[in-house]
């Protein structure tokens, strides 16, 4: 149930995301979503990948540090108030220390959500507790063609 | 038992190890003698030593006890840029086998000359340093110094062959085929710069090779300062004992000296290199213990004799025996050179001291550089630490958090603020495996 997230560190320069987008893309390796945080100096890429092992080791080969992280993935409904609801599960009471969304274009009525929370065990457990659909790498994969 | 200490570990009888416990008054005897051939070499062919001579009024027959050696005129890398390339050379080129030269960052080079007999020198001592650090005719090499203009690679070389061990000439780069290699030939033992078998620790850690598993006993460090904290580093990550090698191209390259079974200090090849120690502002002879310039004089050198030469290495002479029964003195470890300082607001800081926050900080060594500057009539001081994957961490906190212990570590040591910044791994500049660590931008002459 747990997602490979990738983190890489990047120095806030011009020219730098491209670098390493560039990379990814020679190995053929499909960026499914992304999201930056930044500190002015440098930043934090978190990136969701087709092939998330092998894209660790092609940015390192590339020399950047980069590492996995758990992260969970969760179908919201896509409506008015649909995040919402899902926060008001007992898992809304859990520390999120970020949260993007996850493009699926042939999806209409639900959307699906990352989240990176404080102990994702728990986290998965609650929220099926809730009745909340968890997607699975495989699953969150499938759109990739 | 008494120890027979000429013996190997597999008790192979090697006559060059009995030169390091040589009776200390034969050993002046020896150095008394040969610093007088030495001094009427350099007088009789070098012109610049001459000179300096005359204008000293000195003539060699004025050398009559070792401490006269304090008479003689120092002599300074200087020299060597200005008798680029040969003027310094003390043989006729035809009996010149070998040359070799600095990496010359900036403007030429400086160059070295060495005649056969300087050969079988070099090799000798450095064989006696891998005898003092337990290396055998059974270990298996692997010499990742770099090879080629550069002293180390080819000067450690001679020595292992010396021994008789099993050397494998693989040179410094392609970091993943030196763990291949130290893996499938079976090494028993390692010598190259510090900084590089750090860099080979990391990479051996993300090809899955755990090199405290590997059949690596024992390394030959050496070429640039390296730290006690490194030395922990090392040995607990490959599992092995690291052994410090000293040098300097200038007299002859690796194997000036280098430390015994006991890791307590550098034994200085006392019957070819004569070590003195010198106050680097007033240039006056300090006694055995305290602390200043190392200047050593060739004794044996024939195409290069250099007399009382700089090191801008400081150290001190050890004044108690070493354990191990060796006769030859010991100096402590280079932690730091006088030209390494440099001054940042008032305070004066050497980068060791910098090397040693950030090991406190974070318990592994990062690549780091610090970079000197002057900002609005103010220095300013920055160090640039390379983030490696152990240190990444997905949260921006966490990396602030990581910042933060960095400069609170310095900080402390140094009592001035610094600024810390991090980087991505490889960005920082490293030079034929010598880290260079300090960038000093502030304008020359400008004052404040």
């Amino acid at each position: 149930m747990i997602i490979p997230q990738i983190s890489v560190f990047l120095i806030n320069k011009p020219g730098r995301l491209h670098a390493l987008c560039e990379s990814l893309a020679k190995a053929n390796i499909n960026l499914l979503s992304m999201t930056l945080a930044d500190s002015g100096e440098f930043g934090l890429i978190r990136l969701i990948v087709s092939k998330p092992k092998e894209a660790v080791q092609i940015l390192e080969d590339s020399g950047l540090a980069a590492t996995i992280t758990d992260v969970v993935a969760c179908e919201v409904s896509a409506s008015k108030g649909g995040l919402a609801k899902l926060l008001s599960t007992p898992a809304g009471k859990l520390q999120i220390d970020y949260a993007y969304a996850y493009p699926t274009p042939s999806k209409k009525d639900v959307a699906v959500m990352i989240f990176r929370f404080n102990d994702p065990n728990v986290a998965i457990s609650k929220l099926k507790a809730s009745g909340v659909k968890i997607l699975s790498a495989e699953e969150l994969l499938q759109d990739d063609p | 038992m008494k120890k027979c200490f000429w013996n190997d570990q597999n008790g192979s009888f090697f006559p060059e190890m009995a030169l390091d416990f040589m009776p200390t008054e034969k050993l002046r005897q020896v150095q008394l003698q040969r610093l007088q051939a030495t001094v009427t070499h350099s007088y009789n062919k070098v012109p610049l030593f001459r000179k300096r001579m005359e204008d000293l009024k000195l003539k060699p027959t004025d050398i009559q006890q070792l401490s006269d050696i304090t008479l003689l005129p120092f002599s300074t890398k200087k020299d060597l840029r200005d008798t680029y390339p040969y003027q310094l050379f003390a043989a006729e080129m035809k009996k010149i086998v070998r040359l070799h030269a600095s990496s010359g960052t900036t403007g030429k080079p400086i160059v070295v000359g060495y005649t056969q007999e300087d050969m079988e020198v070099w090799a000798q001592v450095v064989k006696r340093g891998l005898l003092a650090a337990g290396f055998s005719s059974e270990d298996i090499v692997q010499n990742f110094y770099g090879y080629g203009l550069f002293t180390g690679g080819l000067g450690v070389h001679g020595g292992l062959e010396s021994l008789g061990a099993t050397v494998i000439p693989v040179s410094g780069g392609n970091t993943e085929r030196q763990i291949m290699i130290m893996k499938d030939f079976e090494v028993t033992a390692i010598a190259g710069t510090p900084s590089y078998f750090i860099r080979m620790i990391d990479v051996a850690e993300k090809m899955g090779v755990d090199l405290r598993k590997l059949k690596i006993k024992r390394g030959l460090f050496g070429a640039e300062p390296w730290s006690d904290g490194m030395r922990e580093y090392i040995e607990k990550k490959a599992n092995i004992k690291a052994f410090d090698i000293y040098g300097l191209s200038e007299i002859i390259g690796p194997g000036v000296g280098s430390e015994c079974e006991c890791q307590s200090g550098i034994h200085i090849f006392e019957d070819h290199f004569y070590p003195e120690i010198i106050d680097p502002e007033t240039l006056k002879s300090l006694p055995d213990g305290e602390e200043g310039e190392l200047v050593l004089s060739t004794l044996s050198k024939q195409a290069m004799p250099i007399l009382r030469y700089r090191t801008r290495d400081i150290t001190s002479i050890e004044t108690t025996p070493c354990s191990c029964g060796r006769t030859i003195r010991r100096i402590k470890r280079i932690g730091r050179r006088s030209d390494d300082m440099f001054i940042i607001r008032g305070v004066n800081v050497f980068p060791s001291q910098i090397e040693a926050a950030l090991l406190k900080a974070e318990k592994s060594l990062p690549h780091y550089q610090i970079i000197l500057d002057r900002k609005n009539r103010l220095d300013t001081i920055e160090v640039k630490v390379e983030i490696s994957r152990e240190m990444l961490s997905d949260n921006i906190g966490d990396m602030e958090a990581l910042k933060k212990r960095f400069s609170h570590s310095i900080e402390q040591i140094l009592g001035i603020s610094i600024m810390v910044s991090l980087c991505e791994p490889g960005s920082l500049p490293r030079s034929e495996g010598k880290a260079k660590r300090v960038l000093d931008k502030r304008q020359q002459g400008a004052t404040l």
